[in-house]
């Protein structure tokens, strides 16, 4: 068996040449214009932005000593007693990362039954008036975007210290993201079983009931458990504004140079952080891989 | 009326012995539902109570948060608007800074983190674990260590925005590499070409797009995380923000959050237009 490559024509050749040249350098004149602008945006922000390199270069030998000084000491031969004071006040810690866990659930739950219940009314296949349908993305647009301190930072003012403030103003960021994320699901649905449940008689909630939840219900527990893990890491600096949880301790910790209670803290909300994104992850998949084989 | 039923000629008690599930799930299954959804509601009350919640200071909190939206009209800057403006545009430098490096910095890391880049195990396990652990730790958090290396000022949100952002973008480029499609690797395998011309001619061209979209996603969410990071003294709008509140000038509150908002739907709207632009409409995992 032989093979022959076939060759154009010379002038056939240098016409395609010619074209893909000028193609190319289409694309490349257009990449170093996105380039350029790129370029020009980032030296104004860091002209905004006061980057000082001289200052971050005498920095970081501060930031490496810092790290270095939150370790703990640990010593071999005293390993059990170092490590004991370490985690000094380990059971403190734990109740209130069992706090931080808690509010982040509540706000989760509150925040995912508010914006589950509104989903429907801001999806165009099941909500035909229009204005109501403006009104509900609207108010969810409102508030995904006042980011959930800033509703911590007005509840906190409103309904005094404590973790009530953390929970709504999760539960509030809550409603807007997944209110969004749900409506997008519900919009993307199998219309021919709702008609299915009209023909019948069904109303608009059995309709709802029987035709959308069967088919919308694994996309909206995969996106509430996503959303948990990011709440989690919200609920950590809750305490920052006075409103529950670990993070008014790890502020105290970090603001007073208690060094060592520092890292002891935030490796226990690394790890509880980990092992929730791990734990929710697997259900995911396992969600979703039910899903997809029927 | 019977006869006009559509299910008036079907043997309903044949069907039901056929299809036993359908008519009758199992009780198991009954009681499984029922008790995944007790437990999560029973959890849900227990933390109500334990964080003390009570309708009584609610109502109370409700009254109060009325009198504050009753005085956050009309929201008015005062004399302070040039400094707020200035403050909005260190929040987007912030913001931009922050992304771009993250960006830079994760993208060689993310190939060390991609299993069919780097095949071996414990370098996987190891990268990924370091990727995870720099995810678990708050914006606000990287914040609060920054400024003790570079001080306050917006520079330590930078960076702070900048470390957390590397943990997201390691884990979802290097999942994007992962699953890139072999065969122009193969390609350029079969041409001779190196490990580096591989991932150069072969993931590269690939994943390119799936990671400008990511990077402008990204953008648009550190916009709103970049809103707050003055509240710890890091920068941008927050410091304001965290200001008024604390002296009670709800009219200036309100102004703040709305310069947030009409800024955040700006930027949704010009990078939701880029992303466009760049991958067509589809959406961003």
């Amino acid at each position: 068996m032989t093979s022959h490559i076939y060759r154009l024509p010379d002038e056939q050749t240098a016409a395609l040449l010619s074209h893909y040249g000028s193609a190319v350098a289409a694309k490349r004149r257009r990449a170093l214009l996105f380039a350029v602008a790129l370029a020009v945006c980032a030296a104004l922000a860091a002209w905004g932005g006061e980057v000082d390199l001289r200052k971050f270069v005498e920095g970081l030998p501060r930031f490496w000593s810092y790290l270095y000084d939150i370790l703990p000491k640990l010593r071999l031969s005293h390993f059990g007693a170092d490590f004991a004071e370490w985690f000094w006040n380990w059971d403190g810690w734990l109740w209130l990362l069992a706090e931080t866990l808690l509010v982040a659930y509540v706000g989760t739950f509150l925040g995912a039954t508010i914006g589950f219940t509104l989903c429907f009314f801001a999806s165009a296949n099941l909500m035909k008036n229009a204005v109501a349908r403006a009104l509900v993305r609207r108010s969810l647009e409102f508030c995904r975007t006042v980011p959930e301190i800033v509703f911590a930072l007005l509840f906190v003012y409103a309904l005094g210290l404590g973790p009530i403030p953390g929970v709504l103003a999760i539960a509030i960021h809550t409603v807007g993201a997944l209110g969004k994320q749900f409506a997008e699901v519900v919009e993307n649905i199998d219309m021919n079983p709702v008609e299915g449940v009209r023909a019948t008689g069904g109303s608009w909630v059995e309709q709802i009931r029987f035709a959308v939840i069967p088919q919308v219900l694994s996309n909206v527990v995969s996106y509430t458990l996503l959303r948990f893990e990011i709440n989690v890491r919200g609920a950590s600096v809750m305490g920052f504004v006075g409103a529950g949880g670990i993070g008014k301790e790890l502020l105290g910790s970090i603001r007073q140079f208690y060094y060592s209670d520092v890292s002891a803290i935030l490796l226990m909300i690394i790890a509880s952080v980990v092992a929730i994104d791990l734990l929710t992850e697997r259900l995911r998949h396992r969600l979703l891989g039910i899903e997809g084989r029927r | 009326m019977s006869q006009s039923s559509p299910l008036a000629g079907v043997d309903r008690a044949r069907l039901e012995q056929a299809y036993p599930g359908i008519f009758r799930p199992s009780p198991l299954k009954r009681m499984q539902t029922v008790a995944i959804i007790a437990a999560l509601v029973g959890l849900f009350l227990f933390g109500m109570m334990w964080l003390g919640f009570s309708f009584e200071k609610l109502a109370t909190g409700i009254s109060r948060l009325g009198v504050i939206i009753n005085l956050m009209f009309p929201p008015t800057p005062g004399h302070l608007l040039p400094l707020y403006l200035k403050g909005l545009a260190e929040t987007l430098a912030i913001a931009l800074l922050g992304t771009m490096l993250a960006a830079v910095i994760a993208f060689p890391l993310a190939f060390i983190a991609a299993k069919n880049v780097v095949a071996q195990r414990a370098i996987h396990f190891l990268s990924r674990r370091f990727l995870d652990t720099i995810r678990g730790v708050d914006t606000l958090i990287w914040a609060l260590i920054f400024i003790n290396v570079v001080g306050l000022g917006p520079f330590a949100g930078i960076l702070a925005v900048a470390m957390s952002d590397i943990g997201s973008f390691g884990k979802l480029f290097s999942e994007a590499i992962e699953t890139a499609d072999t065969k122009p690797i193969d390609g350029v395998t079969s041409t001779g070409g190196s490990a580096l011309h591989q991932i150069r001619f072969g993931i590269v061209p690939q994943v390119l797009p799936v990671i400008l979209s990511q990077v402008l996603y990204y953008f648009e969410s550190n916009t709103r995380s970049a809103t707050v990071i003055g509240i710890v003294g890091a920068g941008g709008i927050g410091l304001y923000l965290s200001n008024e509140i604390s002296q009670q000038n709800w009219d200036r509150v309100a102004f703040l959050i709305i310069m947030i908002l009409i800024t955040v739907a700006i930027i949704d709207w010009c990078s939701s237009r880029l992303r466009f632009a760049i991958i067509g409409r589809r959406a961003v995992v």
